[in-house]
């Protein structure tokens, strides 16, 4: 990696801070891969097309796989978003604590909220109050995450939607047990796909992040690409993490949205994978949690609109919505107490870690793992739901 | 502030054209395999001709062709 211009004693109190950032931008990038999963695997999990245990390994090496697949989207965040002249690494780190509260406490919820939106709202926040509202390109923001996460959710539920409903009239009559068979063998390999998929989308995210860090320490120069050790670091943390299972989210997903079928989970997953493959190619980094979920309410509305429970899908709306918002504000708070000094940027990574590990706490209270993800009935959410909606 | 609409018109109809193709293609092929299950000699009951074992077989292979054509595709043009 060579070194940049700057000066000498600049560079060294920078390398630390560079440091922090960079791993704190990997534990984030874990707990992308973890809250994840479900985007890939909760439609195979729940239809048993694959025991949960093989589920998360495959996805996760397809996820180390997809991270060398592309690095567009990775460009689109290391230059452009905010104005990567005026912000410091310490503004990137407050941003990305922003990102990882949000993602702990959607994951100990069982919400599917998007991680990238944390990312970017957590960004977003610390952009503001460090540098303020010029530093942030807010039409970037709306043509670049705004709208595409406004589009893909819907563009995905209606591909699903058309797909589920002609998957079903096509295979009416054809022999139930091969139709059966048939798509869950499917599921294998669009699961696979969607794995991918969020490699090539959210692994660059992180790599986006890492690169603008090291572009404001004047390690790179402005509009420079991922270099390849921060793509494979980033490939490496989403596996991780995707393999440690996100197991709330997987039974928000696969069991609590729909009951799911297979051919409905090959539907919402071959639908899934086409949204975010054409989308992270021509550099939107949409959010392939809402992209995924979207595909699943599709998937479940394409077979019988009551199959749907929308109230389960309603608290997933207002997840989405709250996302980029409450990820700014906790990012803008980060900001301002690290930009007191180090004794503040201190301050912000003990108070972050002890309520991570707080909410590894609180989740140990009603643990869901890979054992009993497909178990609803003990799950008290499920109870309020009107009964007749379920089956 | 510049929208894309070119890029984004060409997400939405590429997404919707391959996410219907790859499943309505799937089901073809899973329609031709149900022929290998149930071979009917006599035909079936409302009398019209029916997809024999072989027939079947050879519609599967070609849906599943195109499918895996299409995914090619999708990995050769994302990688380059």
């Amino acid at each position: 990696m060579a070194a940049g211009p700057a000066e000498g004693e600049k560079r060294v109190d920078l390398s630390l801070i560079v440091i922090v950032v960079v791993v704190t931008a990997l534990v984030f990038d874990f707990t992308n891969g973890f809250h994840d999963t479900a985007n890939a695997m909760a439609t195979s999990i729940a239809t048993r097309a694959l025991s949960p245990r093989t589920a998360v390994l495959i996805a996760a090496v397809l996820n180390v796989v997809g991270a060398f697949l592309s690095v567009e989207v990775a460009r689109t965040i290391s230059s452009g978003l905010v104005d990567e002249t005026r912000i410091s690494p310490v503004v990137i780190f407050a941003g990305l604590i922003g990102a990882i509260i949000w993602n702990l406490v959607t994951w100990l919820l069982g919400l599917p909220s998007s991680s990238s939106h944390a990312l970017f709202g957590g960004l977003i926040g610390a952009t503001l109050v460090a540098a303020g509202l010029g530093a942030v390109d807010f039409g970037a923001v709306f043509s670049k995450v705004i709208l595409p996460a406004v589009v893909s959710p819907v563009l995905a539920g209606i591909t699903a939607l058309i797909a589920t409903y002609l998957a079903y009239r096509t295979t009416a009559r054809a022999d139930a047990g091969t139709v059966r068979r048939g798509f869950r063998v499917g599921q294998i390999g669009t699961a696979s796909m969607v794995a991918l998929a969020h490699g090539t989308s959210d692994a660059q995210k992180t790599m986006g992040v890492i690169t603008l860090t090291l572009i404001t320490a004047g390690v790179l120069a402005p509009d420079s690409g991922p270099p390849f050790w921060v793509i494979l670091a980033a490939g490496l943390a989403i596996g991780l993490g995707t393999y440690f299972g996100g197991w709330r989210i997987i039974r928000t997903l696969g069991k609590r949205v729909s009951e799911i079928e297979t051919p409905q989970g090959f539907a919402a997953e071959a639908s899934t994978t086409a949204v975010i493959l054409t989308s992270s190619h021509l550099g939107f980094a949409l959010s392939t949690t809402q992209v995924a979920t979207g595909s699943i309410v599709g998937a479940g509305a394409g077979r019988r609109l009551a199959a749907v429970r929308w109230s389960v899908a309603g608290q997933m709306a207002i997840a989405w919505v709250l996302t980029l918002p409450a990820a700014a504000v906790v990012g803008a708070v980060a900001a301002w107490v690290s930009s007191t000094g180090t004794v503040g940027t201190v301050l912000v990574a003990v108070v972050a870690i002890a309520l991570a590990a707080g909410i590894y706490a609180a989740s140990r209270l009603r643990p869901v793992t890979a054992d009993n993800v497909n178990d609803v009935d003990d799950d008290a959410a499920v109870r309020h739901e009107p009964a007749v909606a379920a089956r | 502030m510049s929208i894309d609409w070119g890029s984004l018109g060409l997400v939405v109809a590429v997404s919707l054209a391959a996410g219907v193709a790859v499943v309505v293609l799937v089901s073809f092929a899973l329609v031709g395999l149900s022929a290998r299950e149930h071979p009917r000699p006599g035909g079936p009951d409302d009398g019209a001709p029916s997809l024999g074992p072989r027939a079947g077989t050879a519609v599967a292979v070609v849906c599943l062709a195109a499918v895996v054509a299409i995914v090619a595709h999708g990995l050769v043009v994302i990688a380059s």
